[in-house]
């Protein structure tokens, strides 16, 4: 199981503001060391955000996007002790997530 | 009609087998068009495979948000956000990567149209930020000037 993902959430009316760090290496796989060896891909491909078990978001990533994703996002009608929860999988076939309920 | 134990098991694993194969043929026909544009290495045929048809129309109700210079392009901050209603899905394309689509977005009626992440841009590039709705795809771009790649080493 790989580092957990930290997330941060805001809540500010009925909106939730959520910002997400997720440890991940994020490599797209043209990258080589430095003994010239082809470094292979390893990336998230997709995160999927729920607010109390219901899907709300799905991001599909290539490996264009930055090691340790960092996502922002808001989230409408969200109200004391809601539970945001994330999960990811990679081209590899790993998956991490995490949780928060919203204060 | 009553099932003795054999018959029984038989139509259990009959009905099992088509749940499995539902499951693995529906998810499969879904996500296929991302998963080609991802792999796509020019922006049309991204555009082909994420939006076949539908129109795409420059449009000021997309804000793109990225700095016009980018000192690292490993960590480029994006933000996109817009104010047109009925949004499906937010996906960013980075012209000159090697595989342009960068990440793409599927939201639902409970998200804020307003998404911020960070990617690597290799070269100098234009950045698109494409926003789907059932009939219509709105574009916004911006110029990005890179100084160190992000790709490669």
């Amino acid at each position: 199981m790989a580092a957990k993902v930290k997330i941060r959430g805001k809540l500010s009316g009925s909106v939730a503001k959520i910002k997400l760090l997720i440890p991940h290496p994020m490599e797209t796989g043209t990258r080589r060391d430095a003994d010239g060896n082809v470094i292979p891909a390893k990336y998230i491909e997709t995160v999927t955000l729920y607010k109390n078990d219901k899907e709300v978001l799905t991001a599909n990533w290539g490996a264009s996007v930055s090691k340790d994703p960092y996502l922002a996002f808001q989230i409408n009608n969200c109200a004391t002790g809601d539970v945001i929860k994330v999960t990811w999988v990679d081209n590899l076939g790993e998956t991490g997530g995490g949780e928060i309920s919203l204060k | 009609m009553k099932l003795n134990r054999r018959q029984l098991t038989r139509r259990q694993w009959l009905g099992g087998m088509f749940a499995l194969c539902g499951a693995a043929i529906l998810p499969s026909r879904l996500f296929a068009a991302t998963t080609t544009a991802f792999k796509a290495t020019d922006t049309k045929a991204v555009f082909q495979d994420l939006f076949g048809d539908l129109p795409i129309e420059e449009s000021d109700a997309v804000h793109l948000r990225t700095p016009n210079i980018a000192e690292n392009g490993a960590v480029v901050p994006v933000s996109v956000s817009t104010d047109i209603a009925g949004v499906e899905s937010i996906s960013l394309i980075i012209d000159e990567n090697p595989n342009p689509l960068s990440a793409s977005f599927n939201l639902t009626a409970d998200i804020v149209a307003d998404i911020s992440f960070r990617v690597k841009i290799g070269k100098s590039s234009t950045v698109r930020a494409m926003v789907k709705t059932s009939d219509k795809v709105y574009m916004a771009t911006r110029e990005v000037k890179v100084t160190i790649g992000g790709c490669g080493g």
